[in-house]
């Protein structure tokens, strides 16, 4: 059990800057996500961790030691690898018991953790095999065995499951969360797949760029993301984003696209000023469309339906709002057809707002 | 018209004539089998001429050297085995066959030590191409020069003329006297440094083979090995060595039909004298030099079965990967 801070942390590789300035505290105990797309340093900061990468700045602390000339060995962490790096030449046991006998544990004792570790995992009839004798789904259980047997203060996973068909991967989602509920150690977890980080993370750090955007709950980061990276990449399908921009409206201001009308939300009214003429981008999640109806204070869309996607309840509407494409996520009773007009609607409190040259979202603008 | 483009038009045209002409044949042949034979037919077709090759070049005179290792120098009589009780009790083949042993023991351990060694260091720096490159060059000169280049090095004058071979100038430079190395004959010093010279010629191969298996090893498992707790000698010995095995069993076959195969290195720098003969210098002298068919047919026959077990081996190894594929 431990917490993992990063301090001002910075990773180059000569030119390029692979993690940049990054300042984090994993909490002891939580089940931390990093996400955001390739590239954006979310596995280099991982691997250090881990200690397979130098740093090229600033501190990383695991518990209350400073361990950036800390040997991967002398670190006290685990780590599952996205190819598992199950050893070929040993059994499934020996696979799992190598880091023990490194550490001279004995022998009884290795057998005890092994035969437990089988048993949580269901490999105890796998025990004598050699990984290419094994299912994908078994090595990738192996390869969680070989990091509980270890029974180390901190838990690391670069995209553990991307290599497992999308059966096996929520199944496999569901079998890690329930062996942290069970062990309560620190995980640090690495995905691309932002539907993994919101179903798993106790907390989510998104990343682009080398830089930390924004870390938080899955829900704070889907309710109220800092900018306009993180809305987009948090939330499936992802948020719309159309540029409006102020127009004079009796003493204040309301927005306006071509196709879209909203009035100003009351809790941006000061961040978004009474001056007409301001453009701004404004961000709207599918799921919160609404067709037909009035209720209450909404944008408006006028939108000709594309290509209509039935998913059985659902329906994934890709449309057009004055040329531009809009994705909505409607209930299937409204029966939509392509080329149909139809006059979408999103509440006010749903809506989001962007400066274009920040790309800051004005709620923290306003809150700064 | 020049003979020479009458022979290259005939190669160009007749070749693959020939083969298409084969082609055509086999399946013309195969209308004669029933449906169900053919494919089991087929096959053997295909193979008939590489086979037919191997019986003309390869099992027919190993066939007749068999049967002349049976027989008097002349080939004219059977004698039994008598040729067998010369090659293991004459005392110049069992001084080569004692020699061919520290051949094959001393090349393997240093050529394939050496190359494991080298592969493994030059891994993890940056000149790497270059100090490979190095060590791999001797294997492109021919033995008959290498032997040449190393008789400079072993090179000997007799005390107070100038020593102009690269030992004998490192012992001068430490008072030592000079030393014909190439005659000490005690505890089979000399045998020895003429294995040195095909270790320096062959290290570079062994090297080349290992360090491209390394290069397959997948990096997350030696990584995953540190994480578990491995130093760097542990992760060699649990990890990398055993995942090389079957790398350095191929290696190793290959160097140890080498040594059993030894002769231009014995034959330049001492021709077989102050007892460094090897079997196949034996071989040489017993066929050339005394004429005896029989005896040099008898000791071809001891060389392929020395050879036999260490292929067989190397072949199972090899399907035994085939099958964990």
């Amino acid at each position: 059990m431990a917490t993992v801070s990063f301090e001002h942390v910075t990773k180059r590789y000569g030119e390029v800057t692979a993690v940049d300035d990054l300042t984090l505290d994993i909490v002891d105990g939580e089940f931390m996500v990093f996400v955001g797309p390739s590239g954006c340093g979310k596995t280099t900061s991982l691997r250090m961790i881990a200690g397979l990468e130098d740093i090229t700045a600033g501190l990383l602390r695991i518990g209350d030691r400073v361990v950036n000339d800390v040997a991967p060995k002398d670190r006290d962490i685990a780590m599952v690898f996205q190819s598992y790096a199950l050893y070929p030449h040993m059994t499934v046991r020996d696979n799992l018991a190598f880091g023990l006998k490194l550490r001279k544990v004995p022998k009884t004792e290795i057998d005890k953790r092994v035969a437990d570790a089988a048993q949580i995992l269901d490999l105890g009839k796998y025990l004598d095999r050699k990984p290419k004798e094994l299912s994908g789904g078994q090595r990738q259980r192996v390869a969680l065995g070989r990091a509980i047997v270890r029974e180390p203060a901190v838990f690391l996973m670069d995209e553990p499951l991307s290599n497992l068909d999308a059966k096996l991967r929520v199944q496999t989602r569901a079998e890690i969360l329930r062996l942290h509920q069970r062990l309560q150690t620190t995980m640090v977890y690495v995905t691309h797949d932002q539907t993994e980080a919101m179903t798993m993370g106790t907390r989510i750090a998104v990343m682009s760029d080398g830089k930390l955007q924004q870390v938080g709950p899955p829900q704070e980061l889907y309710d109220t993301p800092v900018n306009k990276f993180v809305a987009g990449f948090i939330g499936s399908p992802a948020m719309n984003f159309i540029e409006v921009a102020t127009v004079a409206a009796g003493d204040g201001v309301r927005l306006e696209g071509p196709g879209v009308t909203l009035p100003v939300p009351d809790r941006l009214r000061q961040a978004i000023g009474t001056a007409a003429g301001r453009s701004l981008v404004a961000g709207f999640r599918p799921e919160h469309f609404t067709i037909g109806g009035e209720i209450g204070a909404t944008a408006k869309f006028a939108a000709t339906a594309d290509v209509v996607e039935y998913l059985g309840n659902e329906e994934l509407i890709h449309a057009t709002v004055a040329g531009r494409d809009i994705v909505a996520l409607l209930s299937s009773e409204h029966r939509v057809k392509p080329g149909d007009a139809m006059d979408l609607q999103v509440p006010l409190e749903k809506v989001h707002l962007f400066d274009p040259e920040s790309d800051l979202s004005l709620a923290f603008q306003a809150a700064s | 018209m020049d003979p020479r483009l009458v022979t290259a038009i005939v190669v160009v045209v007749g070749v693959p004539a020939v083969l298409i002409g084969y082609i055509v044949l086999t399946e013309q042949v195969l209308r004669l089998f029933p449906e169900r034979l053919k494919p089991k037919v087929r096959p053997w077709l295909w193979l008939a001429p590489a086979l037919t090759f191997l019986l003309v070049w390869l099992i027919y005179p190993t066939i007749g050297t068999a049967i002349r290792s049976f027989q008097n120098s002349a080939g004219t009589k059977f004698v039994g085995f008598d040729n067998f009780v010369y090659v293991f009790t004459n005392p110049a083949m069992q001084g080569a066959l004692k020699n061919n042993a520290i051949w094959l023991v001393l090349l393997t351990a240093l050529a394939v030590g050496l190359g494991l060694l080298i592969a493994v260091l030059v891994d993890r720096v940056r000149y790497e191409p270059v100090a490979k490159s190095f060590i791999f060059l001797p294997l492109a000169i021919s033995m008959v020069a290498a032997s040449v280049i190393w008789q400079f090095m072993f090179a000997y004058r007799p005390p107070g003329e100038p020593q102009i071979g690269t030992l004998n100038a490192i012992a001068g430079a430490f008072g030592a006297g000079p030393v014909p190395w190439l005659t000490v004959s005690e505890l089979s010093f000399n045998t020895i440094l003429l294995v040195v010279v095909m270790a320096w010629m062959w290290t570079g191969f062994c090297m080349v083979i290992i360090s491209a298996a390394l290069k397959g090893i997948n990096p997350e498992l030696i990584e995953a090995a540190r994480v578990d707790g491995a130093n760097e000698w542990q992760v060699f010995r649990g990890i990398i060595f055993p995942l090389l095995l079957p790398t350095l069993a191929v290696v190793s076959t290959t160097i140890i039909i080498t040594a059993l195969k030894a002769f231009d290195i014995v034959y330049v720098m001492t021709n077989g004298n102050f007892d460094t003969e090897v079997i196949a210098n034996r071989m040489y002298k017993e066929m050339f030099v005394n004429g005896s068919f029989g005896r040099a047919s008898a000791i071809a026959i001891v060389l392929l079965l020395a050879i036999v077990p260490v292929m067989a081996m190397n072949i199972r190894r090899f399907r035994a990967q085939e099958a964990i594929r």
